[in-house]
C-alpha cells in the first residue's frame, strides 16, 4: 500500500470519517474535526505504522494531511 | 467474555481486597506485585476459589519500560483492558528535617510517577476501545496532611491532580478517571502503627471506628460500574467522616 493510503486509512479510522473528505490540503482540526486528543492519537498511529518517532515540535507543525505526507516521505528518503 | 482489570500492588492489604472484590464481581482480575510473588499468587488463588477469573503479573510500577510491557502484555492476550486500578503504593515515614531525600524520591516513584506510568501506557488501548475505567487509590492526608508523612501525602495529593487532568484528557473519548481516599482503614500499612497513635486516630472519626479493606473495595466497584458512568475527576473519600471536604 503507497504512503498516502495507509496515512488515509488511519485518518479514516481514527476519526471516523468518509475517505473522500481526506483529501491532501484537508486540515485535521478545520476540515477534519479532529481535536487535540484525536491529533495526538493520530501522531502515535502514524508512528506505529511507519515506526519512527515524531517529536512534539514536529508533530505542531502537521496540520494538513498533506503535511503529514511530507514529513514521512521525508524520512523515509532521509 | 468476561471484562478485565488490573489492580496494581494487589498481593496485599487494599489492593488484595479491591482484586478479590473484582474477581466476584466478574471481571479477570490481573494480579500485580512488585516483590510478594507468593502472597499474589495466593490472592489469584482465593478469587478462582471463589468461581472468578485471575492471573498474577509481576513489575515495578515505578519501572516505566517494565509497566509498557505488561501493559502490552495484558492487551496481546486480552481483548480488552476495561479497568485499571492504581493501588501500589509505600510509605517511609520520617520527620521532614530528618527525611532523606532518597525517602521522599522513593516514595513519588512508586506512588505518584507508578500511576503515570501505568495511566500512560493504558490510555491508548482505553482511547482505541472508546471506553475504560481508571481508579487511582490516593489518601485521605492527600487532603488534609499528615505530620512525618511529607513524601506520602505529597505524593498522595498529586495523584489527585493528576487524577483531574487526566480525567480531562481522556472524557472525549469515554474514560473516566476517578480517585478513591481511604482514611484510616486496617491494612498491613496501618498495623505496623502504635495503639496510641490508633486511639489519637479513632478520636477523630465521627463513625467512631476504622474501615475494613471491603470500604474501599466496594467503593472501587460502585467507580467501575455502569452506576458511576457520569462521574469523572472525583476524588470520593471513604473515611467514617474523619474528613468531610
Amino acid at each position: 500500500m503507497a504512503n498516502i493510503d495507509k496515512v488515509k486509512a488511519i485518518i479514516v479510522d481514527k476519526l471516523g470519517i468518509d475517505e473522500d473528505k481526506v483529501t491532501t490540503d484537508a486540515s485535521f482540526k478545520d476540515d477534519l474535526g479532529a481535536d487535540s486528543l484525536d491529533i495526538a492519537e493520530l501522531v502515535m498511529e502514524l508512528e506505529d505504522e511507519f515506526d519512527m518517532e515524531i517529536p512534539d515540535e514536529e508533530a505542531e507543525k502537521i496540520v494538513t494531511v498533506g503535511d503529514a505526507l511530507d514529513y514521512i516521505e521525508k524520512l523515509e528518503k532521509a | 467474555m468476561s471484562k478485565v482489570a488490573l489492580v496494581t500492588g494487589a498481593s496485599r492489604g487494599i489492593g488484595a481486597s479491591i482484586a478479590q472484590a473484582l474477581g466476584k464481581d466478574g471481571y479477570h482480575v490481573i494480579v500485580n506485585y512488585s516483590g510478594s510473588q507468593d502472597k499474589a499468587e495466593a490472592v489469584a488463588a482465593s478469587i478462582k476459589e471463589a468461581g472468578g477469573s485471575a492471573e498474577v503479573y509481576q513489575c515495578h510500577v515505578q519501572d516505566f519500560e517494565a509497566v509498557k510491557e505488561m501493559i502490552k502484555h495484558i492487551t496481546s492476550t486480552h481483548d480488552s483492558l476495561d479497568l485499571v486500578v492504581n493501588n501500589a503504593g509505600v510509605t517511609k515515614d520520617g520527620l521532614l528535617m530528618r527525611m532523606k531525600p532518597e525517602d521522599f524520591d522513593k516514595v513519588i516513584d512508586i506512588n505518584l510517577k507508578g500511576a503515570f506510568n501505568v495511566i500512560q501506557n493504558v490510555s491508548r488501548p482505553m482511547l482505541r476501545q472508546k471506553h475504560g475505567r481508571i481508579i487511582n487509590i490516593s489518601s485521605i492526608v492527600g487532603s488534609i496532611g499528615n505530620a512525618g508523612q511529607a513524601n506520602y501525602v505529597a505524593s498522595k495529593a498529586g495523584i489527585d491532580g493528576l487524577t483531574r487532568s487526566v480525567a480531562r484528557e481522556l472524557a472525549p473519548k469515554g474514560v473516566t478517571v476517578n480517585a478513591i481516599a481511604p482514611g484510616f482503614i486496617e491494612s498491613d500499612m496501618t498495623d505496623v502503627l502504635s495503639d496510641e497513635i490508633k486511639d489519637a486516630m479513632l478520636q477523630q472519626i465521627p463513625l467512631g471506628h476504622f474501615g475494613e479493606v471491603n470500604d474501599i473495595s466496594e467503593a472501587v466497584k460502585y467507580l467501575a460500574s455502569d452506576s458511576a458512568k457520569f462521574i469523572t475527576g472525583q476524588t470520593l473519600h471513604v473515611n467514617g467522616g474523619m474528613y468531610m471536604g
